[in-house]
């Protein structure tokens, strides 16, 4: 038998899931859940070498969601290795007790397994139903401390986010629906691969009510603006892990599932244009989140509205199409799940080093804890968009895309992310620089995660790989 | 697909709304979950009808599901827990009933107009299942947003599960798949709500989501 990655992709984190829940004691959870991401992580990237596995009707492996398929289980193996010091700490000063430290890091293997289950689905109901498991672990991770603001967080996450489930679910049907008459009743008519070639021949109408579903319904797990009202406070309250996992890998699962969708519509001539819908959510989306920056008095918060503006953003870049925007739009989705993972990995230092999340009780950290302070002025500069860093050369590629196509819009584009720029600094101003204030807890922290992420982030804002470039321009492409 | 069979079909669905309408108004709890289990088993009869006349046979599953879970397990579960958390009985209602109601009817048209606009390529049994559907599902979301009690909240959003169990049992042929994975769902969703519902037990003494609207977060 030939070496099958996507066997292992799956297995790995299943199994691991129930060894650290049958596993006697706590004590090493965090290892078997740092060590299982890793060999995920390695059959992940292994997919970049092995030949690619024929679509079946059930996992397909292709070049747009290989990127996806190695990067977030990445993100998700530095983010263990950030928890296992990170929850350490937690269980020190007992804010969680060994058991829901179990449960939490078997929770981790169950979502890395419906994240894989997501991005590799070629069915469009079992990338619904991988989806909404992601959504239910989450929120319990959200409510593991407990407290009466976590409890909040959770359950309004969780009443949003089934609302927005089934709003999915409702599509999903409308697609089948739409697909039946064409393709024949049974499994076919919801296979990507067999879905996508005919989306010519789908029904128009019933594909543009699925597609407002879709919408409606991914749009809540990407934290688009009317429907973002979970998301900060599930990143504020939850463990900060758990924060850089929503924020950069659940939002970027649930935008390709979207795109997923938005590659049916494409296909077909008669339906709706899904661009204009998004172009009008992306943009609302970005004003909104880079206004919002400006009164956040508390740092995971703060960094939850930045990621409501960058999630408007990429899908506006993906709403406006063709293939310098669509470059962008995939660019700007790996840079921002590795910086923002980054940022969080700082932040949650910052709040054990503090011991309180609020701003007003932070100050001067770049001369207290020179590397978590500097690190994260270092973030938020990649996330503002600062030369040489990453995600300049992504909001340029944007930027100059809208006036090429639609040069008005380049105004509103320009002013939320000028908007957004301000805000950021002005906070990171009262956090990182001047007067020291609030305690100095020691705490064991493990720079080496959010280290490796920034330096990938300047390394892409530098040099990015001819191959990389090729592969990403012929996704854009198949993006339409 | 006209006649009786259609007639049948069509009745089953209506009275799934109507069966909607009343959660709407319910205002003591048990009443509410009593309700509920009429929900779950008009739902039951409208799949298995559907099962029966689209010669499908796995629906009878989805039926038996609706059936056994939805009408018996789930209302008696809750019924329990709320003999055991002791919670009021009276359930506020935001803006009261008449306009509640005129609000769903408003959404009920809604969905008829959409859907039977969209779907004119479509079978007709399958244009009146989505139709109706669609209306129970706006009216799920309609009872999540105009109720406060964490209880009656679950329940809207049980109807509204039923909702799409009637789109997806209405759509020919469709694989089991999704209709497990609803059912899945379901379960797994009670589960977490019950976990949620006694902890929220254990620190505030009630499971009104009123209490925990008290904390804003970060101007706490």
């Amino acid at each position: 038998m030939s070496f099958d990655p996507v066997t292992f992709l799956f297995l790995i984190p299943a199994l691991a899931a129930v060894v650290i829940a049958l596993m006697p004691g706590s004590k090493l959870s965090a290892y078997v859940n740092a060590g299982a991401s890793f060999l995920t992580f390695l059959a992940a990237l292994s997919l970049l070498w092995v030949e690619r596995p024929t679509p079946g009707a059930y996992v397909l492996v292709d070049e747009f969601n290989t990127i996806f398929v190695v990067l977030i289980p990445f993100v998700a193996f530095t983010t263990s290795v950030f928890s296992a010091t990170y929850v350490e700490y937690e269980l020190e000063t007992a804010r969680v007790t060994p058991a829901f430290l179990k449960l939490y890091h078997a929770l981790y293997q169950a979502l890395t397994l419906c994240f894989v289950l997501a991005l590799l689905s070629n069915n469009i109901g079992v990338m619904w139903v991988a989806i909404e498991l992601a959504t239910l672990t989450t929120v319990v991770m959200v409510g593991i401390y407990r407290t009466h603001a976590a409890i909040e967080a959770a359950w309004k996450y969780f009443i949003l986010a089934s609302v927005g489930i089934a709003l999915a679910l409702f599509g999903t049907i409308l697609v089948y629906m739409a697909a039946e008459p064409v393709m024949g009743a049974g499994l076919n008519a919801m296979v990507w691969t067999d879905l996508v070639p005919r989306a010519a021949s789908l029904e128009p109408a019933m594909l543009n009510l699925a597609f407002v579903f879709l919408l409606l319904g991914y749009g809540t797990k990407i934290g688009l603006f009317p429907l973002h009202a979970w998301l900060p406070d599930a990143h504020a309250e939850g463990p900060t892990p758990i924060t850089a996992v929503l924020s950069g890998l659940l939002l970027n699962v649930a935008l390709y599932a979207l795109l997923r969708c938005k590659m049916l519509l494409a296909g077909n001539p008669e339906a709706l244009a899904p661009g204009p819908l998004m172009i009008v959510m992306g943009l609302v989306s970005l004003l909104f989140g880079a206004f919002m920056l400006y009164r956040r008095r508390d740092i995971k918060r703060l960094f939850a509205y930045s990621s409501i503006e960058h999630m408007g953003l990429i899908t506006f870049a993906f709403g406006l199409g063709g293939p310098i925007a669509n470059f962008a739009g995939l660019l700007h989705m790996a840079l921002h799940s590795l910086t923002k993972s980054a940022i969080f990995f700082a932040v949650g230092d910052i709040s054990q080093v503090k011991g309180t999340q609020k701003i007003a009780d932070m100050g001067g950290l770049t001369s207290t804890n020179p590397l978590i302070g500097w690190g994260l002025v270092i973030g938020v500069a990649a996330i503002a968009g600062l030369p040489p860093l990453g995600i300049f050369t992504s909001e340029f590629l944007m930027v100059s895309a809208t006036l090429e196509k639609q040069p008005l819009l380049a105004i509103p584009l320009v002013l939320g992310l000028l908007i957004g720029i301000g805000a950021l600094f002005l906070q990171l101003n009262r956090i990182a620089f001047g007067e020291p204030k609030g305690p100095n807890h020691k705490v064991k922290c493990s720079y080496v995660p959010m280290i490796l992420h920034l330096g990938l982030v300047l390394i892409a804002g530098v040099y990015l790989p001819a191959g990389l470039v090729a592969w990403f321009q012929a996704v854009a492409k198949l993006l339409g | 697909m006209h006649g009786l069979s259609f007639d049948i079909a069509h009745l089953l669905a209506g009275s799934l709304v109507l069966v909607s309408f009343m959660l709407l108004y319910q205002d003591r709890l048990y009443a509410l979950l009593n309700v509920y289990a009429l929900h779950a088993v008009v739902l039951a009869m409208s799949v298995a009808w559907q099962a029966y006349i689209q010669d499908a046979p796995h629906l009878y599953i989805t039926a038996a599901i609706a059936l056994l879970f939805k009408a018996i397990i789930i209302p008696v579960a809750l019924h329990r827990m709320i003999v055991k958390l002791g919670v009021h009985r009276e359930i506020e209602t935001v803006g009261g009933i008449g306009l509640t109601m005129l609000l769903g009817m408003g959404l009920v048209a809604l969905a008829m107009v959409v859907t039977l606009r969209a779907t004119e390529g479509a079978g007709l049994l399958a244009r009146e299942d989505l139709a109706f559907a669609l209306s129970v599902v706006l009216l799920g979301l309609l009872m999540m947003v105009t109720r406060q009690n964490a209880v009656s909240q679950v329940v809207g959003f049980m109807s509204l599960e039923n909702g799409l169990v009637l789109a997806a049992t209405g759509a020919k042929g469709m694989p089991l798949v999704v209709e497990i994975s609803v059912a899945f769902s379901i379960l797994i969703a009670f589960i977490i709500i019950g976990i949620f519902l006694f902890r929220i037990r254990e620190r505030f003494d009630t499971v009104d989501i009123g209490a925990l609207d008290r904390y804003r977060g970060e101007h706490g």
